[in-house]
């Protein structure tokens, strides 16, 4: 691992440890108002000013990074699964599934990843208590988001089908399931990791998009796209710089990210 | 013997946009008639309508029920040129997506040819200069961009008062740049170009006869990709920025889930994605056989 690499790793691990510390940090939490001081600039109070409903936005934004940094690799955790499902399963198998399967990845890669986010959110109950929506965001990127990781497995499982090491199990009488789950699958891993990283990286900002639509995370419960749509606001930058701090929380910890990511990505 | 190989392909790849943009709208029919409520309309609850009225609405949106009733019904006035009505906006959709249509082509389109000409004018510099500041510059704005979520970039282009599709180009550029870069980067390491660069030969002769050959068919490949990216990027510009296009529209449909409008924007969205994969497929074809 090189220098870049570690400093991004650490810079992760820094903002990760910091919203699991919310608690102590930022003691007065998410939700409180302080109705005497709403859109009030930075103090030693509150470090990062106040909301327009008076909530202290250094506790939000710890909060926020929380959701955020907890649910992505969850929800990487789900596609990556659908992946192997989709991809994995029908490129060992070949013939008619990997043609099926390929169509029916086809079809999903065939619409842009934000107008389905878009469509299927918006087709899910809005009204809903916080934990739900948040929930319901996240596994519904985690249940959309397989469609290139397939294409990839699909393509990696297939040229397995024929490997030298594939064949002869086949001869010493490994069949059907096992052949897969003991031989193919646990040559997939590196793919399967690869996958998996880069899925957080484009679930993170996916949900920001869906925040700042008005389809993400409901209130009061905080995510960077939610605090994200406090830009629509925005007088100028010169004015209130401190209501950047989100964003550029958000580019600090996806730029950590892309190095992380820079030789998985060639992996891939 | 070439040329029906060609013909061939694209009578092949034709059945399959068909099918693919069949299946897109009726997979799209299907969630919405899934989703949670689809059966509330938000005008039953106004107190000036009789149960007369009530009934009426009610009757009107019965065809939906079923999906493979209503796709069906979709289906034959699509072949009369009707392509329904639109429940939230209560016009016909043919017209909504005419009038719509220009705007979303421009943001995207504008959007899409300035990403390609700012990300491939840096792309060849970093190859052709190998300056280290353009490798610098080149990394650091895509890395920025690609960072930032589309709806915020859409955001701060309202801030700043710049037209959207300046936004489109920004999100759509760190894409094009860090795949041509590469793709560039690795072309010009092949031994045959070194070879050539040995032998003397410059640099735009080097790119046009060593290079390009080799990179081409996948930055046309890359060209059918962007549109679909481009249209994607249109929806949270059009939405935030109010623009009146077919992204606006799209995040309308969404919200007030109205089915024909729904299914409509899926198909034209799946169509037009599908066209300009077909059409690098097609070019990649005709330019490089082998390749493709």
């Amino acid at each position: 691992m090189n220098a870049v690499r570690k400093l991004s790793c650490a810079v992760i691990l820094v903002v990760c440890a910091l919203s699991l510390g919310a608690g102590w940090l930022a003691p007065s939490g998410y939700a409180k108002q302080f109705r005497e001081t709403p859109n009030a600039p930075p103090s030693r109070q509150h470090l990062l000013g106040t909301d327009e409903v008076g909530r202290d936005r250094f506790a939000r934004v710890l909060y926020g990074t929380r959701i955020s940094l907890v649910l992505a690799p969850a929800a990487a955790v789900v596609s990556t699964a659908l992946a192997v499902l989709v991809g994995g399963l029908p490129g060992y198998l070949g013939g008619a599934w990997l043609r099926l399967a390929r169509g029916f990845t086809d079809l999903f890669l065939s619409l842009p990843w934000l107008f389905l986010l878009i469509t299927v959110r918006a087709l899910l109950p809005l009204n809903v208590s916080p934990v739900v929506s948040v929930l319901i965001t996240f596994l519904i990127l985690g249940i959309l988001g397989w469609a290139a990781s397939a294409r990839v497995l699909s393509t990696s499982a297939a040229s397995l089908r024929s490997s030298d090491f594939v064949l002869q199990a086949r001869a010493s009488g490994v069949h059907g399931p096992r052949l897969f789950l003991v031989h193919v699958l646990p040559n997939l891993k590196p793919v399967l990791y690869a996958q998996f990283w880069i899925s957080i990286p484009v679930f993170i900002l996916s949900e920001a998009n869906l925040g700042i639509l008005g389809l993400g995370v409901a209130e009061p419960l905080p995510s960077w796209g939610g605090l994200l749509r406090e830009l629509e606001g925005l007088i100028s930058f010169r004015e209130e710089p401190w209501k950047l701090a989100p964003l550029l929380l958000l580019i600090v910890v996806m730029t950590s990210f892309q190095m992380l990511l820079s030789g998985e990505e060639v992996t891939a | 013997m070439q040329l029906l190989k060609i013909l061939r392909h694209a009578a092949r790849k034709v059945l399959a946009i068909g099918i693919l943009v069949l299946l897109g709208g009726l997979l799209s029919a299907t969630l919405v008639r899934l989703a949670p409520g689809f059966d509330a309309d938000e005008r039953e609850l106004d107190p000036g309508l009789s149960t007369d009225s009530v009934r009426a609405l009610r009757t009107s949106r019965a065809g939906e029920h079923k999906v493979l009733t209503f796709y069906a019904g979709y289906l034959r006035g699509i072949l009369h040129g009707d392509l329904g009505t639109s429940h939230a906006l209560g016009q016909p959709v043919r017209e909504l997506l005419k009038e719509r249509w220009p705007v979303t082509a421009r943001v995207a389109g504008v959007g899409l040819l300035l990403a390609w000409i700012l990300a491939t004018t840096l792309a060849f510099s970093v190859c052709l200069v190998r300056h280290p500041a353009y490798e610098v510059l080149g990394t650091t704005a895509s890395g920025a961009f690609l960072c930032i979520p589309a709806a915020v970039l859409a955001l701060l282009s309202v801030v700043v008062n710049s037209p959207g599709y300046l936004a489109v180009a920004l999100i759509v550029f760190p894409k094009i740049y860090r795949y041509s870069r590469n793709l560039l980067v690795k072309s010009y390491d092949l031994p045959h170009v070194l070879a050539a660069r040995a032998r003397g030969l410059g640099e735009i002769r080097i790119l046009a006869r060593h290079v390009l050959p080799v990179a081409g068919p996948q930055i046309i490949a890359l060209a059918g990709v962007t549109v679909s990216i481009a249209l994607g990027a249109a929806i949270p510009v059009e939405a935030l920025c109010g623009l009146p296009g077919v992204g606006q529209l799209a995040w309308q449909a969404a919200l007030s889930r109205d089915l024909p409008l729904l299914v409509n924007l899926t198909a034209i969205v799946t169509l037009v994605t599908l066209l300009a994969n077909s059409w690098a497929d097609v070019m990649i074809h005709m330019l490089s056989p082998r390749e493709a």
